[in-house]
């Protein structure tokens, strides 16, 4: 059982990572991720999503006919996404207002429909909701390394406008790395999005390699083999 | 006795990559002396800031890349690079505006992308709309022409200028900007000729309006036209010296000048004409230098001649609708992503192959 866990986790956060590998859900990715703040705002609210849609879908698994899979999996995300929607606005106000169009678009976030399709629709719930929380937090890592790579060669700072996720005492949690006469417009814009998304999945793959580089350099050893018979 | 075989061709072009570029630094000179003519020292600064940032870059790269650099930077591919990214900002833009230009044509367009030969972007030209982008203010502060403004600066304030933005008398860019501009009109700001008529139009002035003005002479801007007589001279020595082809620059200009008449004869009085968008702006650089990258461009003849036309009409059209008041670096790196496609089907048939079996 353990194994099954550690394969999810391991899946999530970097094998099949939904961001970096699946390259799901790139338009919250790419959008919202001028800052650190708004970035893992986003994340966590995807990883709500997914954790509730991939434990209901499981739960009704087996009651939902094969061909009208798609709609109910889209409510089940639609209902979640509204709560998560509602949520934010009654209690982060600002990030809601920040993060404008792109709450309710997490319904139409692929890595969540993908999940509840190739996962959560074939496995029990307690190893769905498991998966639902790693492929989201493996999403939300990414989320903010990529909005604290824009935020610090956008504008020098990291966790600006914190307040807005976490409340007025987060105020001084903003960082001011460096400041700049002129910004580096390119890294708050949409192509430095794509740029610095560029550099993540070739960051990622460079570090596979290497990995398979070793252990393909690392001697395999032979096992001695124990003869208990005589030979024929 | 043994022989030695090989198969056709049996003459060969004798001619090295580092020949090749050397010869299209050379013909560069033209262009750059009129540059330094018009805009003064500035430009000097920046060749030698680029170049030495471009050798850098490169040696670090290919060592990186576990490659000898001292073999990678005879092709001085890299300096061809840093030299037509030099030529194309202004020339008093602070020193860390080239030297991160340079850093990303280098590393990022043309070793992360697998080294020379294998970028599908031009790197200068992708440097170029990088800078563009996110230092839209330094990258389109030209001071007007030396000749224009009688206001020289010498090659030590020149220099002041780049590395710390002041002069020795302790004026700023704009301030020396201001000073220059000041003696020609009240308050306006002096931009490039083809920046001129963008501003002019969006204030609702005609465009026989805007042409009045001094930055332009009797038939093109200002100085700008003498620039691009010259580096159309260095053009005509590259294609003299067969480094290039006459079906890149020839397509690349007749779109354009089709384009162009087309549009004046639409809308006179909204759309500069043939002259303006000829001899204005970097196009004599970018049909002779820019679009010939023989990386980037198309292959086959055929296939020039579409990349080419692309990147005319495609300048025409950014420069007269587009945000922007110059197009070429914009219209370059479109018609390189359409590379592939352009290559895919004017695949030239083999001799003797029967025409159009591919």
């Amino acid at each position: 059982m353990s194994t099954e866990y550690q394969t999810l986790a391991n899946d999530g956060l970097w094998e099949n990572n939904p961001a970096l590998v699946q390259l799901l859900g790139l338009c919250p990715l790419l959008a919202v991720t001028g800052t650190v703040t708004n970035a893992l705002g986003l994340g966590i609210a995807t990883m709500l999503v997914l954790v509730g849609s991939n434990i209901t879908v499981s739960l009704v698994r087996n009651w939902v006919p094969n061909e009208i899979r798609i709609p109910v999996f889209v409510i089940v995300i639609a209902t979640f996404v509204t709560l998560v929607e509602l949520t934010m606005n009654a209690f982060t106000y600002g990030l809601f207002m920040a993060l404008g169009i792109f709450i309710p678009l997490i319904v139409t976030n692929c890595a969540i429909i993908g999940r509840a399709e190739a996962y959560a629709s074939k496995n029990n719930w307690y190893n769905s909701a498991f998966d639902g929380l790693m492929m989201g937090l493996g999403f939300t890592l990414v989320l903010v390394a990529l909005g604290a790579l824009r935020e610090i060669l956008g504008q020098g700072t990291l966790f600006a406008g914190a307040e807005l996720l976490l409340g007025e005492w987060a105020r001084d949690l903003k960082i001011q790395l460096f400041s700049f006469d002129y910004p580096l417009l390119l890294a708050i814009l949409p192509p430095g999005a794509f740029l610095g998304m560029g550099f993540l999945i070739a960051g990622k793959n460079w570090i596979d390699g290497r990995r398979k580089a070793k252990l393909a350099k690392a001697p395999i050893e032979k096992a001695q083999r124990a003869r208990v018979t005589t030979v024929n | 006795m043994s022989f030695f075989i090989a198969s056709s061709p049996h003459n060969h072009q004798k001619r090295t990559t580092s020949r090749l570029m050397q010869l299209v630094l050379l013909a560069m000179v033209p262009g750059v002396l009129a540059q330094f003519y018009f805009f003064g020292w500035g430009i000097v600064w920046q060749l030698l800031i680029a170049g030495f940032t471009a050798v850098c870059a490169e040696s670090l790269c290919l060592i990186a890349r576990e490659r000898s650099p001292l073999r990678g930077l005879q092709d001085y591919s890299a300096l061809v690079t840093a030299a037509l990214l030099a030529v194309s900002i202004p020339p008093l833009a602070p020193w860390w505006v080239i030297v991160i230009g340079t850093i990303f044509a280098i590393v990022v367009v043309k070793h992360l992308f697998g080294g020379i030969g294998h970028n599908i972007f031009n790197p200068a030209m992708a440097a170029y709309v990088l800078l563009l982008i996110s230092f839209p203010v330094q990258m389109t502060s030209w001071l007007p022409p030396v000749t224009l403004s009688g206001e020289s600066i010498g090659w030590w304030d020149s220099l002041r200028l780049i590395l710390v933005q002041y002069t020795s008398a302790g004026y700023s860019v704009d301030q020396v900007r201001a000073v220059a501009t000041g003696q020609l009109f009240d308050a306006v700001v002096m931009a490039t000729p083809l920046d001129q008529i963008k501003t002019d139009l969006a204030q609702g002035l005609t465009l026989s309006e805007s042409l009045s003005k001094p930055i332009f002479g009797a038939f093109a801007g200002h100085g700008w036209l003498w620039v691009n007589v010259a580096y159309l001279f260095g053009g005509l020595m590259l294609l003299q010296q067969r480094i290039i082809q006459w079906h890149i620059p020839a397509a690349l200009l007749g779109a354009l000048a089709v384009a162009a008449i087309i549009g004046s004869l639409a809308a006179p009085d909204a759309l500069p004409g043939l002259n303006i968008h000829l001899f204005s702006g970097g196009t004599m650089l970018a049909a002779f230098f820019i679009a010939t990258d023989p990386v980037s461009a198309a292959t086959s003849n055929r296939g020039k001649l579409i990349y080419a036309a692309l990147v005319g009409v495609l300048i025409y059209v950014i420069r007269s609708f587009g945000g922007y008041p110059d197009a070429i670096a914009f219209a370059v790196l479109l018609a390189n992503l359409c590379v592939p496609v352009i290559d895919q089907y004017t695949r030239p048939t083999a001799y003797g192959q029967a025409g159009g079996q591919r």
